[in-house]
C-alpha cells in the first residue's frame, strides 16, 4: 500500500499508517520527490505517529526523502515520534541528520512556516 | 530419605525421623497447655526486651494468634497460613520499627518455651521423649525459618516500595511556560534512573507540548562516562521528538570530567546555571520578558 501524500497550500503531507516495507518507504521517497517539482511544494511533513518501530532503513530512507526534497527546494520536517520509538532509536543510534523534526503535524506546519522562534528539533 | 542416611556413632546425632504417630498427641498437649505456654512466652519476651515498641495487650494478642497458627503449622504439616499471618504481622509491625533480630528472636523463643514444656512432660520417659523431639524439631526448625524469611521477604518489598516511590519522586518534569519544561535532576544517576528520566522526560514533552527542555544538573555531584553518554541520548531523543535541550548548572568538577573523559558533547546546548537557561529557553521560544517599571513588590515588615 502507497502512503497518500495530501497538498496543504504550499506543503505536502504524507502520513505513513503502517509498518512499511523497504519497497514501500522507496516508493515514499519516489513519489514525494517527483510530487515536489509537480506541485512546486516547499515543505514537507512526513508525519509517523502511528509508527511503533524506525529501523535504520527507514531512518536511512527518510534522510534520502529529505536531502531530495532539499535538492529540489523543499525543507522536510519528520513529526510524530513516539516516545519509545525515540528511545529505542538514541539506544541503536540511528541518525537522523538532514531532517529537522516536530512533536505532531501542527508544529511541524509552524518550523515550516518559520513561525515561534527557533526552538525545535533538528533530527541530529 | 532419612532411612538412607547412614547412622552416626550417637543416636541423638541421628537425623530425625518423621514419627507420624505421636505429632497429634503434641498438638493436643500444647492446645491443652495454651493459656500456660503463651503466657510464659509473652513474658519471656518482655523479659528479653524485644518488642519494646508495641504496648503488653499487643504482644498478647499477636503472641496467642502466632501461637494458634504455630500449632496448626505443626499439626497439618502446612506452613501457608502460617505464612500468611506472618507476612500480615510483618507488614504491620514493619512500619513500627521492628527490627528482625526481634522476630527471629521472638520464633526462637517461642520454640525454646515449648521444647521446655515438652521436655518437662516426657523427662520420665528419655525415649519417649527422644521421639517426641524427633517429631518436633524438624516441624518447629520449619516453622521457625518460615516466620522469618516472610518476615525478611517483607521487609524487602517495603524496601522495594520506598526505591520504587524515590525514584518516582526524584524526577519531576515541570512546565514553567508554555512550551518549555524543566527537568531538575537531584542526586546520583545510573543507567536504570538515566533511563527513567528520559521517558519521564519524552513522555512529558508530548503531553505538554513541550518545544524547549532545560534539564539542571546542579544536584548531580558527579558524572561518568556512562551517564554522561545518557545524558546526549536524552537530549538526541528530545530533539527527535521535536524538543531543543539546554543542559544547565554544570559544576566546574563535573565539566572537567567531561572535558577529560573526551565526551563529545558538541550537540549540547550548555548555559551555566538555570536562569541563564531559562532566560534562553525563553529566547528560542520568541518570548521576552519586561521589567515593569513601577515595581509593585514591596517588603512588608
Amino acid at each position: 500500500m502507497s502512503v497518500p501524500i495530501l497538498k496543504h497550500g504550499d506543503y505536502l503531507i504524507a502520513s505513513i499508517q503502517t509498518a512499511l516495507s523497504d519497497q514501500e518507504v522507496l516508493g515514499l521517497r519516489d513519489d514525494l520527490a517527483e510530487r515536489v517539482g509537480r506541485t512546486r511544494a516547499r515543505g514537507i511533513v512526513v508525519d509517523v505517529t502511528a509508527l511503533d518501530v524506525i529501523d535504520s532503513f527507514a531512518a536511512r530512507a527518510l534522510g534520502a526523502i529529505a536531502a531530495t526534497a532539499k535538492l529540489r527546494g523543499a525543507k522536510t520536517v519528520l513529526v510524530g515520534i513516539q516516545p519509545d520509538v525515540a528511545m529505542a532509536m538514541v539506544q541503536f543510534q540511528l541518525d537522523l541528520a538532514p531532517l529537522k523534526t516536530a512533536l505532531d503535524l501542527e508544529e511541524g506546519l509552524a518550523v515550516l512556516q518559520g513561525s515561534g522562534g527557533e526552538a525545535g528539533g533538528d533530527g541530529r | 530419605m532419612s532411612h538412607d542416611t547412614p547412622s552416626l556413632p550417637t543416636s541423638a546425632l541421628r537425623p530425625p525421623a518423621a514419627d507420624a504417630e505421636l505429632l497429634p498427641k503434641l498438638v493436643a498437649y500444647l492446645r491443652q497447655m495454651r493459656t500456660d505456654l503463651r503466657e510464659e512466652w509473652a513474658r519471656r519476651i518482655t523479659g528479653e526486651q524485644l518488642l519494646r515498641v508495641m504496648t503488653e495487650e499487643e504482644i498478647f494478642s499477636e503472641v496467642t494468634a502466632v501461637y494458634d497458627n504455630y500449632v496448626d503449622a505443626l499439626e497439618t504439616g502446612s506452613v501457608e497460613t502460617l505464612q500468611a499471618y506472618a507476612r500480615d504481622l510483618s507488614e504491620r509491625i514493619i512500619r513500627r520499627g521492628v527490627e528482625t533480630h526481634e522476630v527471629l528472636g521472638i520464633v526462637v523463643l517461642l520454640r525454646d518455651v515449648l521444647a521446655r514444656s515438652l521436655f518437662l512432660r516426657y523427662q520420665e520417659d528419655p525415649e519417649l521423649l527422644e521421639r517426641v523431639l524427633n517429631s518436633y524439631e524438624p516441624a518447629a526448625n520449619r516453622i521457625a525459618v518460615t516466620v522469618g524469611v516472610s518476615f525478611v521477604e517483607e521487609r524487602e518489598r517495603v524496601i522495594r516500595e520506598q526505591q520504587a516511590a524515590i525514584r518516582e519522586l526524584s524526577t519531576p518534569v515541570l512546565q514553567v511556560r508554555d512550551q518549555l519544561v524543566i527537568l531538575p535532576i537531584i542526586g546520583a544517576i545510573d543507567s536504570r534512573r538515566a533511563r527513567q528520566l528520559t521517558e519521564h522526560l519524552l513522555n512529558a514533552i508530548q503531553a505538554n507540548r513541550a518545544r524547549v527542555v532545560v534539564i539542571d544538573i546542579t544536584g548531580v555531584a558527579s558524572i561518568d562516562m556512562t551517564v554522561a553518554n545518557h545524558l546526549v541520548q536524552t537530549v538526541t531523543a528530545a530533539r527527535l521528538m521535536g524538543a531543543s535541550a539546554i543542559i544547565t548548572g554544570l559544576s566546574s568538577e563535573i565539566a572537567q570530567t567531561l572535558v577529560d573523559l573526551g565526551v563529545d558533547l558538541t550537540m549540547m546546548q550548555t548555559v551555566g546555571d538555570l536562569q541563564g537557561g531559562l532566560e534562553e529557553a525563553e529566547r528560542l521560544l520568541g518570548y521576552k520578558v519586561m521589567r515593569d517599571d513601577a515595581p509593585s513588590v514591596t517588603a512588608t515588615a
